[in-house]
């Protein structure tokens, strides 16, 4: 197992190398950089301009500055935002977080809800439950996340009680932990809940596909043959089975939260990595587009093997290495 | 897709399964719409995109009037609009029952070029000016919306499709090719593959879009997105084509063919790719929803389409503002258009599904 992990690493590693170079490329490939806009700015001065340039590099040609932006990363020195003036990490770690605090509780919220939805609908296969349900998750998949976000924020202005976007009150700062934790939830839950929306749709298909699957295998006919209750018969037999390839889903539930989180988080203004890559876009704030691209290969590296890893874990049948 | 009097083939049997499901044909009949009224936008609404008139700015949808102050039938018509403005300033519509304007078929208005080469400036429906028609509203600069949604149309569908079209293309070409050959032009293919397909795709979109300056003319926009939508679109698809090709490769009928001389590409072509055919037409089907939400949601950022002209991602940029919602509810249209697209969109594609791959069918 863990020679299968350290080759996967290793194999990805170019794979990286390359989205940098890329990233690098696309970024750097339109004249102009951060300091343009500075330029029209009487009030600082050419030389202050060209001093910075130098310091970063960016007076150099543009294979030199990605190797040396390379070298940096390997001592972990992410570079530093002229946007946010302040290096790089500290900007992610912040925003990493923050992120990472709306995936986990959307994570919990999807599996929370799709896995007994899913349930529920495979075993009252094609009644009316099932039926209302399955349409419902049709149309939960065809609403852009976008348009969910902003169905949302709409209704909460008009019936009210909830904050509208951001992560934090303003009087944040005088809040005892209990009520900054409370707080905290309330800016939490529109996003959350546009966000797992789409994914509790897509994830009960997938919960009630398997679980008709396994219900209709030969050792469910035997179980209930020999009279078992009908409860101990899904729960039991049936679902263990079932819940099986959902395990790699998670995984790759992990990985693809990112991204999907980052439309809804710049709409809901949620001060995560979503909107942190928009705005460092458009700033052209090379260091930080780079960071914020790398951060999110990793991650759905992680999540790819994360889910193979939990899929050994899950399946005896399934091992890596070979004999 | 119907080729020759032999026993049914897999797409006429096709054919048969999926014209029975009734609201696939439906939502087919739906996007059938769609995009006729994308194509005769310019004739279909009564102004041109860029049409504006400032007094009549988030002015709310008029109602149209069937029956005359005597209570009898009349031509429909509408009223004038004035407005006032409330305690906090802002504009309040009336409706001024002094002036009646008809809507009337065919008057004169914005010209335009209809298919793109007939000049004319008639359109479907159409009051006389000074009036103006806003049926379902106006923006804040007083333009219709209901015109601009059906201009928006123009962009936002074809985008799917032209977008779909570029990237199934290069998916096929290089998930053929990867198969077929093997070794190492498959291993380099692959990890070019992979590395489109470990980026996450809003931030590929962002940074792609970054390459290119901020202010292009809006075709030079519309190309790039669908530069840009096919570059991160053809990836997945060129994975599971070469899955396909690899397998195809090994059958008797290429082994002959290529016992017979052909050239590799012909084989490609001719032997291989079709046969992905079911596969790829349903994989279209449901990826174009992707496209016309991800050109949205560019154009929603302020980085796709540009103001004068209209995208339903770009038309929805405005309700990005709580405020303006609130002050103008009918901004929210333009989304329920996407919806509607996309759900039809994914109605057909499911159907295409159980119709095309009988391999693929699930239960219940």
């Amino acid at each position: 197992m863990i020679k299968f992990i350290i080759r996967r690493i290793i194999v990805s590693l170019p794979l990286l190398l390359g989205i940098s170079f890329m990233t690098f490329l696309l970024i750097t490939v339109t004249p102009g950089n951060f300091f343009d806009t500075l330029k029209m700015d009487p009030r600082v001065s050419p030389d202050t301009i060209a001093h910075y340039e130098k310091l970063y590099h960016l007076d150099k040609p543009l294979l030199e500055q990605y190797l040396v932006w390379l070298k940096n990363i390997l001592k972990f020195d992410l570079g530093y935002s002229f946007y946010y003036n302040t290096p790089v990490v500290d900007i992610m770690k912040v925003r990493l977080w923050n992120t990472f605090l709306l995936s986990i509780s959307s994570l919990i919220l999807t599996w929370a809800l799709a896995i007994p939805l899913g349930i529920i609908m495979a075993v009252y296969r094609n009644r009316w439950i099932d039926k209302i349900l399955s349409l419902g998750s049709f149309l939960c998949l065809s609403v852009p996340s976008f348009f969910f976000a902003i169905l949302f924020l709409y209704a909460v202005s008009v019936v009210g009680g909830l904050p509208l976007g951001g992560m934090h009150s303003v009087h944040a700062q005088d809040l005892s932990w209990g009520q900054r934790f409370v707080d905290l939830l309330r800016h939490l839950l529109i996003p959350t809940v546009v966000i797992s929306l789409g994914s509790i749709a897509a994830l009960q298909r997938v919960m009630r596909g398997n679980l008709l699957d396994a219900l209709g295998q030969q050792y469910i006919l035997a179980a209930r043959a020999k009279g078992l209750p009908e409860n101990k018969v899904i729960f039991k037999h049936a679902l263990r089975n079932a819940i099986n390839p959902m395990i790699t889903l998670l995984g790759y539930h992990f990985s693809g939260l990112l991204s999907g989180a980052a439309l809804v988080e710049i709409i809901c203004s949620w001060p995560g990595i979503g909107a942190l890559m928009l705005t460092a876009v458009r700033a052209k704030d090379v260091y930080l587009v780079m960071a914020n691209m790398m951060m999110g290969g990793v991650l759905l590296l992680l999540g790819n093997l994360l889910a193979d890893i939990l899929l050994a874990w899950a399946d005896p049948r399934i091992r890596y290495e070979q004999r | 897709m119907n080729k020759d009097k032999k026993p049914l083939n897999q797409f006429q049997a096709g054919y048969a399964v999926f014209v029975r499901n009734r609201w696939a044909v439906f939502c087919l009949i739906v996007l059938g719409l769609l995009y006729t009224t994308a194509i005769f936008a310019d004739f279909l609404s009564p102004y041109r995109y860029d049409n504006e008139d400032r007094s009549y700015s988030f002015c709310p949808p008029m109602k149209v009037h069937w029956k005359n102050e005597q209570g009898a039938l009349s031509r429909p018509y509408v009223y004038a609009t004035s407005f006032s403005f409330n305690e906090v300033h802002r504009r309040i519509y009336l409706e001024d029952k002094a002036q009646k304007f008809f809507i009337r078929l065919l008057p004169k208005g914005d010209s335009y070029r209809l298919l793109g080469v007939i000049p004319w400036d008639r359109h479907l429906f159409g009051v006389d000016s000074p009036g103006r028609l806003h049926l379902w509203g106006a923006d804040s600069r007083g333009r219709d919306l209901f015109s601009r949604i059906f201009w928006g149309a123009r962009i936002s569908l074809s985008i799917g499709i032209i977008g779909v079209a570029i990237s199934f293309v290069l998916g096929l070409l290089v998930g053929g090719m990867a198969g077929y050959y093997g070794g190492r032009v498959d291993n380099v293919l692959m990890r070019i593959c992979e590395m489109f397909m470990m980026v996450p795709g809003f931030y590929l979109m962002l940074a792609l879009r970054a390459a290119f300056p901020p202010h292009l003319n809006s075709f030079q926009v519309y190309l790039l997105i669908i530069v840009i939508f096919s570059f991160i679109g053809w990836a997945s698809l060129a994975r599971v084509i070469r899955g396909m090709s690899m397998s195809l490769k090994e059958r008797e009928y290429v082994l002959a063919a290529k016992a017979m001389g052909l050239s590799d590409i012909r084989i490609i072509a001719t032997h291989i790719l079709p046969h992905t055919m079911s596969y790829s037409i349903i994989a279209i089907m449901l990826s174009i929803p992707g496209y016309i939400m991800g050109e949205s949601a560019l154009s929603l950022l302020g980085l796709g389409i540009q103001d004068p002209y209209a995208s339903w991602g770009n038309l929805l940029s405005e309700a990005m503002g709580i405020v303006s919602i609130q002050l103008a509810p009918w901004i929210l249209l333009p989304g329920f258009f996407i919806f509607l697209t996309v759900i039809c969109f994914n109605v057909v594609g499911d159907a295409l599904r159980d119709a095309l791959d009988p391999t693929l069918k699930v239960e219940g």
